[in-house]
């Protein structure tokens, strides 16, 4: 447990800094009247119409975060498999191998439907 | 009660360490973009002109932290305000604990007791770097959720699905560099690197993995979100991404996020790929030359000099970010993507299968 003491520390003392840095204009800045030209959202210019939050974009985004779901969770698997590498041999080699093969597979369907284009 | 003192004193200073370099590479960008491209740069940094002379870097690391401050605490109607005040935060606070873990010393003996030279000092090192540079993500999405902003809000969705596809990449890539070393432990994987190969050359990762060095630098520097890869923060097209809405001090914590990215890249990288603190032919009783012999050197001569070589090391490498930063234009999107997906994580998988094999082939495996 004693490993994890300096851990301890350094979360806190990061906390506090970034915690300062982030409520310091609180303390030090001035405030002033608030009017609608003021507060409204920097959109280029224009009168923002509206909230932002229904704002309509692309579904390759979500294609993106279900891919890397996917893969991510294979990557796991691999880093158990690559620290005892050596005392598996050849039997771990193949049996990543399969494993690694059906995620090319995998991999190889995404790419032929078309899921990594962006057009 | 040393060990938690040991423990504070160690956290805080490579806390204020990253802290500083941070601040710092903030000037050196500006002084050295300027030099890129035969201007100036920032020159104006005096104390009420009595001065005779140009106070250069004053300017970065006193005026602009007192302006900053001073602003006023503005949040626009209609935004979450608990969110925008947290985005800040999250993306600041995993980027100054991630350096926690790498190594920047051999272990010392002080006053009767073994002190290693890093903060977190755990045999999965490599996975609580992953984890944590994996939770920059958060801060780029409640940002621009955050903002109520179009432009903020479209930015931390391209943001977000980059960071990913190039974490993706950046895992795969660290498979193989685990495979070669055997172990998650970066003082382990240091201390790998002290040998010498063929009588000369230091035995240095890069020599072993020059793919996984390309692929972690490149998914690296596009986790950092800087210039080539910075197509969430294009000007051009998005005001400035996720950080629209934001000034002051929390427009200053995305803007030392940044830079404190950059350092920990440059730390990721020297510690896998470049020996970490090895100082090259520098075992614990001094020098051994290839061909002139042995040179004894005292022990804290030695640890000074690994000192000096880790810091160094993460110098060049966090200059060689900012040279790529301001020489090479930004990518289209389809292309950073391109890049990720079709380029990258493919040779990063064919990578680890071949490392793997190669292991095998030299009969080091059982």
């Amino acid at each position: 447990m004693s490993d994890y003491i300096p851990v301890f520390f350094t979360l806190v003392f990061a906390a506090v800094i970034v915690a300062v840095m982030v409520s310091l204009n609180r303390i030090l800045g001035p405030r002033t009247e608030a009017n609608a030209i003021k507060d409204a959202v920097f959109e280029c210019g224009n009168e923002p119409t509206g909230t932002a939050w229904g704002v309509r974009f692309a579904i390759k985004f979500y294609l993106v975060a279900l891919l890397f779901i996917v893969f991510d969770v294979e990557v796991v698997f691999m880093y158990p498999w690559a620290v005892i590498f050596r005392e598996l041999g050849w039997f771990g080699f193949v049996e990543m191998m399969v494993f690694m093969g059906i995620l090319v597979v995998g991999y190889m369907y995404a790419w032929r439907k078309g899921a990594l284009e962006w057009r | 009660m040393s060990l938690w003192a040991i423990g504070a004193v160690k956290s805080l200073l490579v806390l204020v360490f990253v802290l500083q370099l941070s601040a710092f590479l903030l000037w050196i960008e500006r002084k050295g973009s300027a030099l890129i491209q035969n201007r100036i740069g920032a020159n104006r940094a005096n104390i009420f002109g009595v001065v005779p002379f140009n106070l250069g870097f004053l300017n970065t690391l006193v005026a602009d932290p007192i302006k900053m401050f001073t602003k006023e605490d503005f949040i626009p109607a209609g935004c979450d305000r608990f969110l925008h005040a947290l985005a800040p935060f999250m993306a600041l606070f995993p980027a100054l604990i991630t350096f926690a873990a790498i190594p920047f010393g051999d272990s010392i003996v002080l006053g009767g007791e073994t002190v290693e030279l890093r903060v977190v000092d755990l045999d999965v090192g490599l996975l609580y770097i992953l984890a944590m540079v994996s939770m920059g993500v958060y801060g780029a999405v409640i940002a621009g959720w955050a903002s109520n902003n179009r432009w903020a809000l479209l930015g931390s969705i391209r943001g977000s699905a980059q960071m990913i596809s190039y974490e993706l990449a950046m895992g795969l890539a660290l498979v193989s560099v685990v495979l070669s070393y055997g172990t998650l432990d970066m003082q382990d994987m240091v201390h790998a690197q002290g040998r010498t190969v063929l009588g000369f050359l230091p035995a240095w990762g890069v020599f072993f993995q020059p793919v996984a060095f390309i692929i972690i630098f490149v998914a690296g520097m596009a986790e950092s979100k800087r210039v080539p890869f910075d197509i969430p923060e294009a000007e051009s097209e998005l005001i400035a991404g996720y950080f629209t809405e934001y000034s002051g001090g929390k427009q200053a914590s995305f803007m030392l996020a940044d830079f404190a990215e950059v350092v920990v890249v440059a730390g990721l990288v020297t510690t896998l790929f470049f020996g970490g603190w090895q100082f090259p032919w520098l075992a614990a009783d001094g020098f051994h030359l290839p061909l002139m012999g042995t040179i004894e050197v005292s022990a804290l001569v030695v640890t000074l000099l690994q000192l000096m070589a880790f810091s160094l090391k993460v110098l060049f490498f966090c200059w060689l970010q900012i040279l790529v930063r301001w020489t090479v234009p930004r990518f289209r999107y389809d292309q950073l993507m391109d890049l990720g997906w079709k380029g990258m994580l493919p040779i990063a998988l064919a990578n680890v299968v071949f490392t793997a094999a190669l292991i095998l082939a030299r009969g080091e495996g059982s």
